[in-house]
Protein backbone atom coordinates (compact mmCIF):
# COMPACT_ATOMS: atom_id res chain seq x y z
CA UNK A 1 0.00 0.00 0.00
CA UNK A 2 0.88 3.35 -0.44
CA UNK A 3 2.73 5.51 2.17
CA UNK A 4 0.55 7.52 4.21
CA UNK A 5 2.14 10.46 4.66
CA UNK A 6 5.86 11.06 3.42
CA UNK A 7 5.39 10.85 -0.15
CA UNK A 8 2.69 13.60 -0.74
CA UNK A 9 3.15 15.35 -4.41
CA UNK A 10 0.61 18.21 -4.05
CA UNK A 11 -0.67 19.82 -1.07
CA UNK A 12 -3.09 22.59 -0.83
CA UNK A 13 -3.47 24.21 2.01
CA UNK A 14 -6.29 26.47 2.79
CA UNK A 15 -6.74 28.18 -0.44
CA UNK A 16 -9.46 30.86 -1.03
CA UNK A 17 -10.53 31.99 -4.15
CA UNK A 18 -13.22 34.83 -4.92
CA UNK A 19 -13.89 36.50 -8.42
CA UNK A 20 -15.28 39.77 -7.10
CA UNK A 21 -17.35 39.15 -4.25
CA UNK A 22 -18.30 35.65 -5.31
CA UNK A 23 -16.28 33.06 -3.47
CA UNK A 24 -15.81 29.97 -5.66
CA UNK A 25 -13.44 28.29 -2.96
CA UNK A 26 -12.98 29.09 0.92
CA UNK A 27 -10.01 27.53 2.72
CA UNK A 28 -10.04 24.42 1.34
CA UNK A 29 -7.32 22.04 2.34
CA UNK A 30 -6.35 18.55 0.80
CA UNK A 31 -3.28 16.40 -0.67
CA UNK A 32 -2.41 14.30 -3.52
CA UNK A 33 0.00 11.38 -3.20
CA UNK A 34 2.46 10.56 -5.35
CA UNK A 35 0.77 7.14 -7.03
CA UNK A 36 -2.92 7.55 -6.07
CA UNK A 37 -6.01 8.23 -8.58
CA UNK A 38 -8.00 11.27 -5.68
CA UNK A 39 -11.46 12.28 -6.90
CA UNK A 40 -12.95 15.60 -6.16
CA UNK A 41 -16.77 15.21 -6.36
CA UNK A 42 -19.46 17.60 -5.55
CA UNK A 43 -22.90 18.72 -6.96
CA UNK A 44 -22.50 21.62 -9.65
CA UNK A 45 -20.82 24.93 -8.40
CA UNK A 46 -19.57 23.49 -5.65
CA UNK A 47 -15.68 24.80 -7.12
CA UNK A 48 -14.45 21.36 -8.93
CA UNK A 49 -13.00 23.20 -11.62
CA UNK A 50 -11.69 26.26 -9.68
CA UNK A 51 -9.87 23.80 -7.85
CA UNK A 52 -7.90 22.46 -10.86
CA UNK A 53 -7.75 25.75 -12.49
CA UNK A 54 -6.01 26.97 -9.19
CA UNK A 55 -3.29 24.10 -9.13
CA UNK A 56 -1.84 24.21 -12.82
CA UNK A 57 -1.95 28.04 -12.72
CA UNK A 58 -5.03 29.33 -14.45
CA UNK A 59 -6.33 30.89 -11.14
CA UNK A 60 -4.18 32.62 -8.37
CA UNK A 61 -5.68 31.85 -5.03
CA UNK A 62 -6.36 34.83 -3.01
CA UNK A 63 -5.09 32.94 0.46
CA UNK A 64 -3.84 29.83 0.89
CA UNK A 65 -0.61 27.97 -0.86
CA UNK A 66 0.40 24.74 -2.38
CA UNK A 67 3.04 22.91 -1.79
CA UNK A 68 4.12 20.94 -5.24
CA UNK A 69 6.48 18.07 -4.35
CA UNK A 70 7.15 19.19 -0.88
CA UNK A 71 7.99 22.98 -1.86
CA UNK A 72 5.33 26.09 -1.40
CA UNK A 73 5.06 27.08 -5.13
CA UNK A 74 4.82 30.90 -6.28
CA UNK A 75 2.87 32.17 -8.41
CA UNK A 76 3.02 30.04 -11.10
CA UNK A 77 1.83 30.56 -15.14
CA UNK A 78 0.02 27.36 -16.98
CA UNK A 79 3.10 26.74 -18.89
CA UNK A 80 4.90 26.97 -15.85
CA UNK A 81 2.95 24.33 -14.22
CA UNK A 82 3.54 22.00 -17.22
CA UNK A 83 6.97 22.50 -17.31
CA UNK A 84 6.91 21.15 -13.68
CA UNK A 85 5.01 18.24 -14.64
CA UNK A 86 1.13 18.65 -14.29
CA UNK A 87 -0.80 17.96 -17.32
CA UNK A 88 -4.62 18.41 -17.95
CA UNK A 89 -7.65 17.74 -19.79
CA UNK A 90 -10.87 20.33 -19.88
CA UNK A 91 -13.96 19.86 -18.91
CA UNK A 92 -15.52 21.17 -22.65
CA UNK A 93 -12.88 19.42 -24.54
CA UNK A 94 -9.94 21.95 -25.24
CA UNK A 95 -8.29 20.86 -28.32
CA UNK A 96 -6.72 22.55 -31.47
CA UNK A 97 -9.59 21.47 -33.70
CA UNK A 98 -7.65 22.24 -37.43
CA UNK A 99 -4.64 19.75 -36.03
CA UNK A 100 -4.41 16.39 -36.86
CA UNK A 101 -5.12 13.80 -33.79
CA UNK A 102 -1.16 13.45 -34.05
CA UNK A 103 -0.73 16.94 -34.38
CA UNK A 104 -2.45 17.44 -31.39
CA UNK A 105 -0.86 14.97 -29.80
CA UNK A 106 3.10 15.97 -30.69
CA UNK A 107 1.86 19.63 -29.24
CA UNK A 108 2.10 17.49 -26.39
CA UNK A 109 5.92 17.12 -26.73
CA UNK A 110 6.25 20.62 -26.92
CA UNK A 111 8.40 20.73 -23.80
CA UNK A 112 10.53 17.98 -24.39
CA UNK A 113 11.68 19.18 -27.52
CA UNK A 114 14.44 21.88 -27.21
CA UNK A 115 15.87 22.62 -30.66
CA UNK A 116 15.98 25.86 -31.33
CA UNK A 117 13.58 28.23 -34.04
CA UNK A 118 17.16 28.12 -36.30
CA UNK A 119 17.31 24.54 -36.24
CA UNK A 120 13.66 24.26 -36.53
CA UNK A 121 13.78 26.12 -39.57
CA UNK A 122 16.03 24.22 -41.26
CA UNK A 123 14.29 21.10 -40.50
CA UNK A 124 17.54 19.11 -40.24
CA UNK A 125 19.92 17.44 -38.30
CA UNK A 126 19.37 17.85 -34.45
CA UNK A 127 15.81 19.32 -34.93
CA UNK A 128 14.76 15.92 -37.39
CA UNK A 129 16.21 13.41 -34.63
CA UNK A 130 14.14 14.98 -32.38
CA UNK A 131 11.17 15.09 -33.96
CA UNK A 132 11.22 11.20 -34.89
CA UNK A 133 11.93 10.30 -31.68
CA UNK A 134 9.05 11.86 -30.34
CA UNK A 135 7.21 11.10 -32.63
CA UNK A 136 7.68 7.51 -31.86
CA UNK A 137 6.06 8.65 -28.16
CA UNK A 138 3.40 9.72 -29.55
CA UNK A 139 2.75 6.80 -31.97
CA UNK A 140 2.98 4.51 -28.70
CA UNK A 141 -0.01 6.53 -26.67
CA UNK A 142 -2.10 6.26 -30.22
CA UNK A 143 -1.56 2.53 -29.99
CA UNK A 144 -2.27 2.38 -26.34
CA UNK A 145 -5.64 4.55 -26.72
CA UNK A 146 -6.66 2.38 -29.99
CA UNK A 147 -7.10 5.68 -32.00
CA UNK A 148 -4.82 4.62 -34.96
CA UNK A 149 -7.56 4.97 -37.33
CA UNK A 150 -8.13 8.81 -36.55
CA UNK A 151 -4.61 9.89 -36.74
CA UNK A 152 -4.50 11.95 -39.24
CA UNK A 153 -7.93 12.93 -39.13
CA UNK A 154 -8.34 16.94 -38.56
CA UNK A 155 -10.50 16.99 -34.39
CA UNK A 156 -13.00 19.01 -35.22
CA UNK A 157 -14.47 16.15 -37.52
CA UNK A 158 -14.40 13.78 -34.84
CA UNK A 159 -17.42 12.73 -32.15
CA UNK A 160 -17.07 13.68 -28.58
CA UNK A 161 -15.99 10.73 -26.96
CA UNK A 162 -12.90 10.06 -29.47
CA UNK A 163 -12.43 13.76 -29.10
CA UNK A 164 -11.88 13.41 -25.03
CA UNK A 165 -9.67 10.41 -25.51
CA UNK A 166 -7.30 12.30 -28.45
CA UNK A 167 -7.14 15.14 -24.87
CA UNK A 168 -5.85 12.55 -23.00
CA UNK A 169 -3.84 10.98 -25.14
CA UNK A 170 -2.34 14.51 -25.53
CA UNK A 171 -1.72 15.01 -21.88
CA UNK A 172 -0.55 11.83 -21.46
CA UNK A 173 2.39 12.79 -24.41
CA UNK A 174 3.79 15.15 -21.57
CA UNK A 175 4.69 12.41 -19.18
CA UNK A 176 3.11 14.35 -16.51
CA UNK A 177 3.58 13.34 -12.77
CA UNK A 178 0.68 14.77 -12.23
CA UNK A 179 -2.64 14.28 -14.31
CA UNK A 180 -5.73 16.55 -13.90
CA UNK A 181 -9.01 14.92 -15.73
CA UNK A 182 -11.59 17.24 -15.49
CA UNK A 183 -14.92 15.18 -16.22
CA UNK A 184 -13.06 12.92 -18.79
CA UNK A 185 -15.94 10.86 -19.07
CA UNK A 186 -19.02 13.66 -19.38
CA UNK A 187 -21.48 12.54 -22.29
CA UNK A 188 -20.33 9.31 -22.60
CA UNK A 189 -22.04 5.72 -23.19
CA UNK A 190 -21.22 2.90 -20.92
CA UNK A 191 -18.99 1.39 -23.28
CA UNK A 192 -17.15 4.39 -23.76
CA UNK A 193 -16.73 4.88 -19.97
CA UNK A 194 -15.26 1.77 -19.58
CA UNK A 195 -12.46 2.17 -21.98
CA UNK A 196 -11.53 5.58 -20.99
CA UNK A 197 -12.00 3.86 -16.86
CA UNK A 198 -9.60 1.49 -18.48
CA UNK A 199 -7.00 4.02 -20.04
CA UNK A 200 -7.19 6.08 -16.72
CA UNK A 201 -6.25 3.01 -14.54
CA UNK A 202 -3.11 1.72 -16.91
CA UNK A 203 -2.04 5.26 -17.26
CA UNK A 204 -2.16 5.30 -13.47
CA UNK A 205 -0.58 1.87 -12.88
CA UNK A 206 1.83 1.64 -15.67
CA UNK A 207 2.52 5.37 -17.02
CA UNK A 208 3.28 6.21 -13.34
CA UNK A 209 0.97 9.69 -13.51
CA UNK A 210 -0.15 10.57 -10.15
CA UNK A 211 -4.27 11.58 -11.13
CA UNK A 212 -6.99 14.13 -9.78
CA UNK A 213 -10.15 13.24 -10.87
CA UNK A 214 -13.08 15.20 -11.54
CA UNK A 215 -16.05 12.79 -12.03
CA UNK A 216 -19.75 13.28 -11.53
CA UNK A 217 -20.68 9.69 -12.13
CA UNK A 218 -20.26 8.08 -8.89
CA UNK A 219 -19.95 4.81 -9.46
CA UNK A 220 -16.68 5.45 -12.02
CA UNK A 221 -15.52 7.64 -8.75
CA UNK A 222 -15.99 4.40 -6.37
CA UNK A 223 -14.34 2.10 -8.86
CA UNK A 224 -11.59 4.19 -9.74
CA UNK A 225 -10.57 6.48 -7.01
CA UNK A 226 -7.91 5.97 -3.88
CA UNK A 227 -9.43 8.37 -2.03
CA UNK A 228 -12.64 11.07 -2.25
CA UNK A 229 -12.44 15.12 -1.61
CA UNK A 230 -15.86 16.25 -1.79
CA UNK A 231 -16.90 19.69 -2.17
CA UNK A 232 -20.38 21.57 -1.64
CA UNK A 233 -20.76 25.53 -2.05
CA UNK A 234 -16.77 25.90 -2.24
CA UNK A 235 -16.44 24.16 1.13
CA UNK A 236 -14.96 20.75 1.53
CA UNK A 237 -17.42 18.54 3.55
CA UNK A 238 -15.62 15.51 3.72
CA UNK A 239 -12.23 13.71 2.56
CA UNK A 240 -11.48 9.95 2.74
CA UNK A 241 -12.28 6.37 1.00
CA UNK A 242 -14.73 6.15 -1.26
CA UNK A 243 -16.66 3.30 1.19
CA UNK A 244 -16.59 6.07 4.12
CA UNK A 245 -18.10 8.90 1.72
CA UNK A 246 -20.54 7.10 0.33
CA UNK A 247 -22.44 6.98 3.47
CA UNK A 248 -20.60 9.88 4.95
CA UNK A 249 -24.43 12.60 5.95
CA UNK A 250 -23.21 15.67 5.19
CA UNK A 251 -22.36 14.07 1.23
CA UNK A 252 -25.46 12.35 1.06
CA UNK A 253 -27.35 15.84 1.61
CA UNK A 254 -25.43 18.08 -0.64
CA UNK A 255 -26.68 15.94 -3.19
CA UNK A 256 -29.67 15.27 -2.25
CA UNK A 257 -30.34 18.59 -0.26
CA UNK A 258 -31.47 18.25 3.91
CA UNK A 259 -34.38 19.67 5.38
CA UNK A 260 -33.08 21.93 7.76
CA UNK B 1 -26.63 46.82 -77.53
CA UNK B 2 -23.53 48.93 -78.08
CA UNK B 3 -22.67 48.79 -74.33
CA UNK B 4 -23.23 44.93 -74.29
CA UNK B 5 -20.65 44.58 -76.95
CA UNK B 6 -18.32 46.73 -75.73
CA UNK B 7 -18.44 45.07 -72.01
CA UNK B 8 -18.70 41.42 -73.35
CA UNK B 9 -17.20 40.69 -76.51
CA UNK B 10 -14.39 43.65 -77.74
CA UNK B 11 -12.29 42.81 -74.25
CA UNK B 12 -12.14 39.69 -75.22
CA UNK B 13 -11.65 39.91 -78.88
CA UNK B 14 -8.87 42.07 -78.02
CA UNK B 15 -7.19 39.58 -75.74
CA UNK B 16 -7.19 36.95 -78.55
CA UNK B 17 -6.14 39.36 -81.26
CA UNK B 18 -3.12 39.72 -79.31
CA UNK B 19 -1.96 37.18 -77.44
CA UNK B 20 1.29 39.10 -76.38
CA UNK B 21 -0.20 42.18 -74.79
CA UNK B 22 -2.41 39.57 -72.80
CA UNK B 23 0.87 37.67 -71.74
CA UNK B 24 2.11 40.84 -70.43
CA UNK B 25 -0.85 42.27 -68.32
CA UNK B 26 -1.07 38.88 -66.97
CA UNK B 27 2.08 38.96 -65.57
CA UNK B 28 2.05 42.27 -64.73
CA UNK B 29 -0.65 41.72 -62.59
CA UNK B 30 0.70 38.13 -60.95
CA UNK B 31 3.34 39.95 -59.66
CA UNK B 32 1.68 42.91 -58.33
CA UNK B 33 -0.32 40.47 -56.71
CA UNK B 34 2.76 38.22 -55.56
CA UNK B 35 3.43 41.88 -53.71
CA UNK B 36 -0.28 41.50 -52.25
CA UNK B 37 -0.05 38.31 -51.26
CA UNK B 38 2.87 39.09 -48.91
CA UNK B 39 1.04 41.74 -47.01
CA UNK B 40 -1.57 39.84 -46.68
CA UNK B 41 0.58 37.10 -45.55
CA UNK B 42 1.56 39.52 -42.81
CA UNK B 43 -1.86 40.30 -41.45
CA UNK B 44 -2.44 36.37 -41.67
CA UNK B 45 0.26 35.49 -39.66
CA UNK B 46 -0.33 37.98 -36.34
CA UNK B 47 -4.35 37.20 -36.48
CA UNK B 48 -4.04 33.97 -36.19
CA UNK B 49 -2.00 33.19 -33.59
CA UNK B 50 -3.42 37.03 -31.56
CA UNK B 51 -6.85 37.58 -32.50
CA UNK B 52 -5.24 40.76 -33.85
CA UNK B 53 -6.22 42.93 -36.65
CA UNK B 54 -2.74 44.29 -37.46
CA UNK B 55 -3.58 47.88 -38.45
CA UNK B 56 0.31 48.63 -38.50
CA UNK B 57 1.41 46.15 -40.82
CA UNK B 58 1.84 48.36 -43.68
CA UNK B 59 4.29 50.85 -41.55
CA UNK B 60 5.94 47.89 -40.30
CA UNK B 61 6.68 47.68 -44.09
CA UNK B 62 7.96 51.00 -44.41
CA UNK B 63 9.42 51.13 -41.70
CA UNK B 64 11.31 48.06 -42.52
CA UNK B 65 12.59 49.12 -45.60
CA UNK B 66 13.15 52.57 -44.11
CA UNK B 67 15.65 50.88 -41.54
CA UNK B 68 17.14 49.46 -43.87
CA UNK B 69 18.02 52.44 -46.27
CA UNK B 70 18.63 54.67 -44.00
CA UNK B 71 21.59 52.05 -42.08
CA UNK B 72 22.87 52.04 -45.48
CA UNK B 73 22.60 56.06 -45.57
CA UNK B 74 24.39 56.28 -42.77
CA UNK B 75 27.70 53.80 -43.86
CA UNK B 76 26.80 50.77 -43.01
CA UNK B 77 27.84 48.24 -45.88
CA UNK B 78 23.95 46.90 -47.72
CA UNK B 79 24.61 42.96 -46.31
CA UNK B 80 25.27 44.27 -42.62
CA UNK B 81 22.40 47.05 -43.00
CA UNK B 82 20.24 43.97 -43.93
CA UNK B 83 20.97 41.74 -40.92
CA UNK B 84 20.68 44.93 -38.47
CA UNK B 85 17.34 45.86 -40.29
CA UNK B 86 16.05 41.95 -39.50
CA UNK B 87 17.46 42.48 -35.63
CA UNK B 88 15.80 45.72 -35.49
CA UNK B 89 12.49 43.39 -36.36
CA UNK B 90 13.29 41.22 -33.83
CA UNK B 91 13.27 44.00 -31.06
CA UNK B 92 10.28 45.25 -32.22
CA UNK B 93 8.49 42.57 -31.83
CA UNK B 94 10.11 41.70 -28.80
CA UNK B 95 9.03 45.25 -27.36
CA UNK B 96 5.55 45.27 -28.83
CA UNK B 97 4.80 41.84 -27.09
CA UNK B 98 6.34 42.97 -23.85
CA UNK B 99 5.05 46.92 -24.04
CA UNK B 100 1.83 46.34 -25.62
CA UNK B 101 0.32 42.65 -25.94
CA UNK B 102 1.52 41.22 -22.66
CA UNK B 103 -0.18 44.44 -20.61
CA UNK B 104 -3.41 43.63 -22.85
CA UNK B 105 -3.88 40.39 -22.68
CA UNK B 106 -7.24 39.25 -22.68
CA UNK B 107 -9.00 42.36 -23.29
CA UNK B 108 -11.73 42.49 -25.76
CA UNK B 109 -10.48 42.67 -29.95
CA UNK B 110 -10.90 46.18 -30.57
CA UNK B 111 -8.77 47.45 -27.55
CA UNK B 112 -5.92 45.32 -29.37
CA UNK B 113 -6.67 46.65 -32.21
CA UNK B 114 -6.97 50.42 -31.43
CA UNK B 115 -3.27 49.37 -29.86
CA UNK B 116 -1.99 48.70 -33.24
CA UNK B 117 -3.12 52.10 -34.57
CA UNK B 118 -1.37 53.23 -31.55
CA UNK B 119 1.69 51.29 -33.06
CA UNK B 120 1.55 52.41 -36.56
CA UNK B 121 1.38 56.26 -35.56
CA UNK B 122 4.89 55.66 -33.05
CA UNK B 123 6.21 53.64 -35.78
CA UNK B 124 5.81 56.92 -38.16
CA UNK B 125 7.06 59.15 -35.59
CA UNK B 126 10.32 57.19 -34.62
CA UNK B 127 10.83 56.43 -38.04
CA UNK B 128 10.92 60.09 -39.30
CA UNK B 129 13.32 60.82 -36.02
CA UNK B 130 15.42 58.45 -36.84
CA UNK B 131 15.59 58.67 -40.67
CA UNK B 132 14.40 61.32 -41.43
CA UNK B 133 10.87 62.11 -43.53
CA UNK B 134 12.30 62.47 -47.32
CA UNK B 135 11.37 59.71 -49.77
CA UNK B 136 14.31 57.64 -50.25
CA UNK B 137 15.27 54.84 -53.21
CA UNK B 138 16.02 51.84 -52.13
CA UNK B 139 19.77 50.12 -52.34
CA UNK B 140 18.24 47.10 -55.48
CA UNK B 141 21.71 47.20 -56.82
CA UNK B 142 23.80 46.95 -53.40
CA UNK B 143 21.68 44.54 -52.22
CA UNK B 144 22.91 42.51 -55.38
CA UNK B 145 18.95 42.69 -56.62
CA UNK B 146 18.88 42.23 -60.49
CA UNK B 147 17.52 45.31 -62.93
CA UNK B 148 16.89 45.38 -66.65
CA UNK B 149 14.30 43.45 -68.35
CA UNK B 150 14.06 39.82 -69.80
CA UNK B 151 12.57 39.89 -73.33
CA UNK B 152 10.70 36.91 -74.78
CA UNK B 153 9.68 36.68 -78.33
CA UNK B 154 6.45 34.70 -77.97
CA UNK B 155 2.99 34.22 -79.01
CA UNK B 156 3.92 35.91 -82.31
CA UNK B 157 5.20 39.36 -79.72
CA UNK B 158 7.56 40.43 -77.06
CA UNK B 159 6.63 40.02 -73.74
CA UNK B 160 8.48 42.05 -71.08
CA UNK B 161 9.96 41.11 -67.68
CA UNK B 162 11.54 42.68 -65.26
CA UNK B 163 14.19 41.24 -63.63
CA UNK B 164 13.23 42.53 -60.22
CA UNK B 165 9.71 41.03 -60.61
CA UNK B 166 11.09 37.72 -60.85
CA UNK B 167 13.27 38.34 -57.96
CA UNK B 168 10.92 39.06 -56.46
CA UNK B 169 8.34 36.41 -56.99
CA UNK B 170 10.65 33.51 -56.70
CA UNK B 171 11.62 35.17 -52.62
CA UNK B 172 8.10 35.54 -52.64
CA UNK B 173 7.52 31.65 -53.47
CA UNK B 174 10.51 30.69 -51.00
CA UNK B 175 9.04 32.74 -47.96
CA UNK B 176 5.83 30.95 -48.46
CA UNK B 177 7.26 27.50 -49.08
CA UNK B 178 9.26 27.56 -46.01
CA UNK B 179 6.85 29.32 -43.94
CA UNK B 180 4.06 26.95 -44.76
CA UNK B 181 6.76 23.70 -43.88
CA UNK B 182 7.51 25.74 -40.94
CA UNK B 183 4.04 25.43 -39.71
CA UNK B 184 3.36 22.14 -40.69
CA UNK B 185 5.79 20.29 -39.94
CA UNK B 186 7.90 21.60 -36.54
CA UNK B 187 7.40 21.68 -33.27
CA UNK B 188 7.43 25.97 -33.09
CA UNK B 189 4.93 25.20 -35.93
CA UNK B 190 2.51 23.47 -34.21
CA UNK B 191 3.02 25.31 -31.04
CA UNK B 192 1.49 28.43 -33.79
CA UNK B 193 -0.84 26.56 -34.61
CA UNK B 194 -2.11 25.42 -31.37
CA UNK B 195 -2.10 29.31 -29.96
CA UNK B 196 -4.22 29.91 -33.19
CA UNK B 197 -6.80 27.09 -32.20
CA UNK B 198 -7.68 27.44 -28.60
CA UNK B 199 -5.24 29.71 -25.99
CA UNK B 200 -5.90 27.44 -22.78
CA UNK B 201 -5.13 24.20 -24.00
CA UNK B 202 -1.94 25.85 -25.78
CA UNK B 203 -1.14 27.35 -22.27
CA UNK B 204 -1.82 23.46 -20.35
CA UNK B 205 0.66 21.89 -22.51
CA UNK B 206 3.57 23.93 -21.88
CA UNK B 207 3.39 26.15 -24.76
CA UNK B 208 4.36 30.00 -23.74
CA UNK B 209 2.19 32.36 -25.32
CA UNK B 210 4.85 35.30 -24.94
CA UNK B 211 7.57 33.63 -26.86
CA UNK B 212 4.62 32.76 -29.73
CA UNK B 213 3.65 35.89 -29.93
CA UNK B 214 7.22 37.70 -30.25
CA UNK B 215 8.06 34.62 -32.87
CA UNK B 216 5.06 35.73 -34.98
CA UNK B 217 5.76 39.36 -35.05
CA UNK B 218 9.11 38.57 -35.90
CA UNK B 219 7.71 36.68 -38.85
CA UNK B 220 5.96 38.76 -40.02
CA UNK B 221 8.07 41.55 -39.46
CA UNK B 222 10.78 40.12 -41.85
CA UNK B 223 7.85 39.46 -44.05
CA UNK B 224 7.15 42.90 -44.12
CA UNK B 225 11.05 43.51 -44.71
CA UNK B 226 10.63 41.02 -47.42
CA UNK B 227 7.90 43.05 -48.80
CA UNK B 228 8.85 46.86 -48.37
CA UNK B 229 12.21 46.30 -50.20
CA UNK B 230 10.06 45.33 -53.88
CA UNK B 231 7.86 47.78 -53.51
CA UNK B 232 10.51 50.12 -52.46
CA UNK B 233 12.37 49.10 -55.53
CA UNK B 234 8.54 49.88 -57.78
CA UNK B 235 8.47 53.20 -56.04
CA UNK B 236 10.55 54.59 -53.61
CA UNK B 237 10.97 54.36 -49.54
CA UNK B 238 8.63 56.83 -48.12
CA UNK B 239 5.45 56.46 -45.85
CA UNK B 240 2.94 57.09 -48.11
CA UNK B 241 4.33 53.75 -48.94
CA UNK B 242 1.91 52.37 -46.37
CA UNK B 243 -1.31 52.58 -48.26
CA UNK B 244 -0.30 49.50 -50.31
CA UNK B 245 -1.02 47.92 -47.09
CA UNK B 246 -4.81 48.22 -47.84
CA UNK B 247 -4.69 46.85 -50.62
CA UNK B 248 -4.41 43.51 -48.68
CA UNK B 249 -7.66 44.32 -47.33
CA UNK B 250 -9.68 42.86 -50.28
CA UNK B 251 -7.12 39.72 -50.86
CA UNK B 252 -8.15 38.91 -46.87
CA UNK B 253 -11.68 39.29 -47.93
CA UNK B 254 -11.21 37.01 -50.71
CA UNK B 255 -8.90 34.50 -49.24
CA UNK B 256 -9.86 34.46 -45.41
CA UNK B 257 -8.27 36.05 -42.71
CA UNK B 258 -6.92 32.90 -41.42
CA UNK B 259 -5.61 31.17 -44.43
CA UNK B 260 -1.87 31.31 -45.46
CA UNK B 261 -2.98 29.33 -48.49
CA UNK B 262 -5.86 32.25 -48.72
CA UNK B 263 -3.39 35.13 -48.90
CA UNK B 264 -1.43 33.77 -51.52
CA UNK B 265 -4.87 33.12 -53.85
CA UNK B 266 -5.89 35.82 -53.26
CA UNK B 267 -3.46 37.98 -53.62
CA UNK B 268 -2.80 36.60 -56.98
CA UNK B 269 -6.68 36.78 -58.20
CA UNK B 270 -6.87 40.87 -57.19
CA UNK B 271 -3.25 41.38 -58.85
CA UNK B 272 -4.35 39.75 -62.32
CA UNK B 273 -8.31 40.89 -61.47
CA UNK B 274 -7.33 44.58 -61.64
CA UNK B 275 -4.81 44.63 -64.34
CA UNK B 276 -6.53 42.46 -66.69
CA UNK B 277 -9.51 45.02 -65.52
CA UNK B 278 -7.64 48.59 -66.22
CA UNK B 279 -6.58 47.60 -69.04
CA UNK B 280 -9.50 45.88 -71.23
CA UNK B 281 -12.38 47.56 -69.50
CA UNK B 282 -10.95 50.68 -67.80
CA UNK B 283 -10.69 52.82 -71.20
CA UNK B 284 -14.70 52.29 -71.23
CA UNK B 285 -15.11 54.48 -67.81
CA UNK B 286 -12.34 56.70 -68.81
CA UNK B 287 -9.27 54.69 -67.08
CA UNK B 288 -7.97 54.38 -63.43
CA UNK B 289 -10.70 51.89 -62.21
CA UNK B 290 -7.54 49.77 -60.72
CA UNK B 291 -7.37 51.84 -57.47
CA UNK B 292 -10.92 50.80 -56.95
CA UNK B 293 -11.50 47.13 -58.65
CA UNK B 294 -10.02 45.44 -56.33
CA UNK B 295 -12.63 46.45 -53.69
CA UNK B 296 -15.21 45.62 -56.00
CA UNK B 297 -14.14 42.41 -56.79
CA UNK B 298 -13.71 41.81 -52.56
CA UNK B 299 -17.12 42.92 -52.18
CA UNK B 300 -18.90 40.89 -55.03
CA UNK B 301 -16.90 38.05 -53.13
CA UNK B 302 -18.32 39.21 -49.50
CA UNK B 303 -21.71 38.42 -50.58
CA UNK B 304 -21.42 34.88 -51.57
CA UNK B 305 -18.60 33.27 -49.54
CA UNK B 306 -18.58 35.66 -46.06
CA UNK B 307 -15.55 33.70 -44.51
CA UNK B 308 -13.42 34.00 -47.89
CA UNK B 309 -12.02 31.59 -50.23
CA UNK B 310 -10.24 29.40 -48.04
CA UNK B 311 -11.46 30.90 -44.42
CA UNK B 312 -12.72 28.55 -41.30
CA UNK B 313 -16.19 28.52 -41.31
CA UNK B 314 -17.56 30.12 -38.42
CA UNK B 315 -20.64 27.97 -37.36
CA UNK B 316 -22.32 28.88 -33.78
CA UNK B 317 -24.59 26.33 -32.05
CA UNK B 318 -27.30 28.48 -29.98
Amino acid sequence: MKAETDDILLAVEHVSLSFGGVRAISDVSFDIRRGEIRAIIGPNGAGKTSMLNVVNGFYHPQKGAIRWRGRARARMKPYEAAAQGIARTFQNVALFKGMTTLDNIMTGRNLRMKRNLFWQALRRGPALDEEIANRRVCEEIIDFLEIEHIRKTPVGALPYGLQKRVELGRALAMEPELLLLDEPMAGMNREEKEDMSRFIVEANRYRGATIALIEHDIGVVMDLSDRVVVLDYGRKIADDVPEKVKSDGKVIGAYLGVSH
Amino acid sequence: MELLRAVFVDPFAQMVAAPDLLAQTIWEGLVAGVLYSLIALGFVLIYKASGVFNFAQGIMMVFAALTLVGLHEKGVPAWAALILTIAVMYALALAIERLVLRPLVNQPDIILLMATFGITYFLIGFGELVFGGNPKSMITKELLLPDGALDLHILGGKVELQKLDIAAAAIALIMVVSLATFFQRTRIGRALRAVADDHQAALSVGISLDQIWVIVWFTAGVVALATGIFWGARSEVSFALQVVALKALPVLILGGLTSVPGAIVGGLIIGVGEKLGEFYWGPLLGGGIESWLAYVIALAFLLVRPQGLFGERIIERI
